[in-house]
């Protein structure tokens, strides 16, 4: 079964390429000079503008992999220092949000009183873009980088906290007994058994939580540019270069996968079979 | 019902709020009872009529609307390690293996003892409800008879004063179910254990337990009246059904729960004091018995199991 999908995956792969190769060669000039227009468009040095062809395209890949952490200077680092940009804002955004989300999302649980008294923010807080916050962190924080740590935080917060509350709102109702009869204390019953038993339902939350924040880093960081991964694909966009574009896109894919994994493994890891 | 009793509950009664308009509805009341120490008690009586609930007021996990419970000279006002309870569902932690369930409630009763000691312990009371070879499964990996044996290790590893069951082996199969309630009998009967049982198996009730309170259908349920178990202690599940009385007392458990049950509430038989039940003891007594099918039952080991689940 695994290796017969995989089969069909490369097959679906190969005739991607297929078609991506048909539709961006261009014919070899059939002779003839240039035309005055041509000349002018510097059409004579081949194909350099528009989309790639998959060989081109793999050329460009390998150069990039080979020196991942080149600097040189503002506009011109290796891939691997702008996704290490984006990584740590993405990382301290979502650690901050983790922090705040999870101790509030527990009294939220606990406490039905807590729960209705702030649902109506979370509501209203809840559907708004985060980038739309950006001004506000732009005006009131006064540094960008920051800024952009701030939408990852406000972004990365209500998975979080609704998954957290709703997993340890709904810890089952004979543990709690049990942990009654044996007259646990409250720290004791907050962290060896609500928690455990709320902790797959707060990894969906934290695994929901880092999707988005990879999502919204990109165009957080076209915003605010300077450095990661959003601003490298805008500042290949004004260098006209699809090539990198479409280089920096596959990276954001195969980062995101990752990190997706990663909270996958840890999921498993505190998941319990009931 | 003397003042020394071991478990006293005095005049329970569990009532909801009506609604708009509607009267309150009273699930039980004036439910009197006592409980003496190392004594088995099982409760009888159909769903809805607030077994559970009492139970649960014993454990203290709930209130009652009226009344009071006094264990051991003091009154039941919360849950507490005195009071073991076995749950229904077995409520087993299934991130936690058989032997760490066990050890939560082990160092919730004793915080200051060694790593070793717990570990000891847990291990005694896993070997005594036959776990030895398990003990590190997750409760997934055990089966539903398995489980609840973990329950029952746990409930009485922190040796409380009083084990309650709530109908622990309902889920069970008829076999598996023999088995525990075995193993639960010598259990109790070699630490003198004070439970108190709910269950709807007449069979289980007749093997396991001294004294069976029968309580009327529900709403108003009350204890209708209390059987005095007048078989050898040292019966067991083999020879049960050849005991001479064993006929009388099912017969009369299960022609309760068949029709007296329903009827009780609504008309109370003339002289029944709530506060003090009437005890009866089928087959010894002289009082008229129900009709004794003995003769009818050509093996009686095949009696049919009525189960009133």
């Amino acid at each position: 079964m695994g290796l017969k999908a995989g089969a069909l995956s490369l097959v679906i792969f190969l005739f991607f390429l297929g078609i991506w190769h048909a539709t961006t060669v261009t014919p070899a000039r059939s002779g003839g000079a240039l035309t005055e227009y041509e000349q002018l468009m510097g059409k004579s040095a081949g194909k350099q503008d528009g989309l790639p062809t998959p060989a081109q395209m793999g050329s460009a890949v390998k150069k990039h992999l080979s020196d991942p952490f080149y600097d040189n200077g503002p506009n011109d680092k290796g891939i691997g220092i702008q996704l290490a940009y984006s990584l740590m804002r993405v990382g301290a955004g979502f650690l901050l949000a983790a922090l705040v989300a999870i101790p509030v999302g527990f009294f939220i649980g606990m406490s039905p009183l807590l729960y209705r008294a702030l649902n109506p923010f979370i509501q209203v807080l809840k559907p708004i873009s985060p980038l739309a916050w950006m001004p506000l962190a732009l005006y009131t924080i006064k540094d960008s980088a920051t800024s952009s740590i701030f939408v990852i935080f406000i972004c990365s917060i209500w998975p979080m906290l609704i998954n957290t509350a709703y997993g340890v709102a709904s810890v089952r109702r004979d543990w709690l007994n049990v942990a009654r009869t044996l007259e646990v204390g409250v720290f004791r019953k907050a962290f060896q058994v609500v928690l455990p038993a709320a902790a797959p339902t707060i990894m969906t939350g934290m695994r929901i939580s880092m999707g988005i924040a990879w999502l919204v880093i990109v165009a957080a960081e076209m915003l605010v540019g300077g450095t990661g991964i959003g601003y490298f694909v805008w500042n290949e966009w004004n260098n006209l270069s699809l090539t990198n574009v479409i280089f920096a896109i596959l990276m954001i894919g195969v980062v995101g996968m990752v990190l997706d994994l990663m909270f996958g493994v840890l999921q498993k890891f505190v998941t319990y079979v009931e | 019902m003397s003042a020394e009793s071991f478990l006293i509950a005095e005049a329970l009664a569990k009532k909801f709020p009506g609604g708009r308009g509607k009267p309150d509805l009273t699930v039980f009341d004036d439910v009197h009872f006592s409980i003496e120490k190392g004594e088995f008690v099982c409760i009888i009586g159909h769903s809805g009529c607030g077994k559970t609930t009492i139970l649960n007021v014993l454990a203290g996990l709930d209130s009652a609307t009226a009344g009071n419970v006094v264990m051991d000279g003091r009154e039941v006002a919360g849950p507490s390690l005195e009071r073991g309870v076995v749950f229904q569902g077995h409520a087993l932690m299934p991130w936690l293996s058989a032997k760490k369930n066990v050890e939560f409630a082990v160092r919730s009763r004793w915080p200051d003892k060694s790593k070793k000691e717990i570990d000891e312990h847990c291990q005694r009371y896993l070997d005594l409800v036959g776990l030895t070879g398990s003990e590190h499964k997750k409760p997934s990996e055990l089966s539903g008879g398995m489980k609840q044996r973990v329950g029952i290790a746990r409930a009485f590893a922190i040796e409380p004063k009083m084990l309650l069951l709530d109908e622990p082996f309902g889920a069970l199969d008829a076999l598996t179910r023999g088995n525990i309630q075995d193993e639960l009998k010598k259990i109790c009967a070699a630490t003198h254990q004070t439970v108190f049982m709910i269950t709807h198996d007449v069979d289980e009730a007749i093997l396991l337990s001294d004294k069976i309170m029968l309580m009327s259908n529900g709403p108003k349920a009350r204890i209708a009246e209390i059987v005095v178990n007048t078989l050898p202690k040292e019966r067991s599940r083999e020879t049960l059904h050849k005991e001479p009385h064993f006929y009388a007392i099912r017969n009369h458990l299960v022609d309760f729960l068949v029709s007296r049950s329903k009827r009780f509430s609504e008309e109370l038989p003339a002289g029944y004091d709530a506060r003090n039940p009437p005890l009866v003891m089928p087959g010894v007594e002289t009082q008229p018995e129900p009709p004794q099918p003995k003769a009818e039952v050509p093996h009686p080991e095949k009696a049919v199991v009525v189960n009133f689940r």
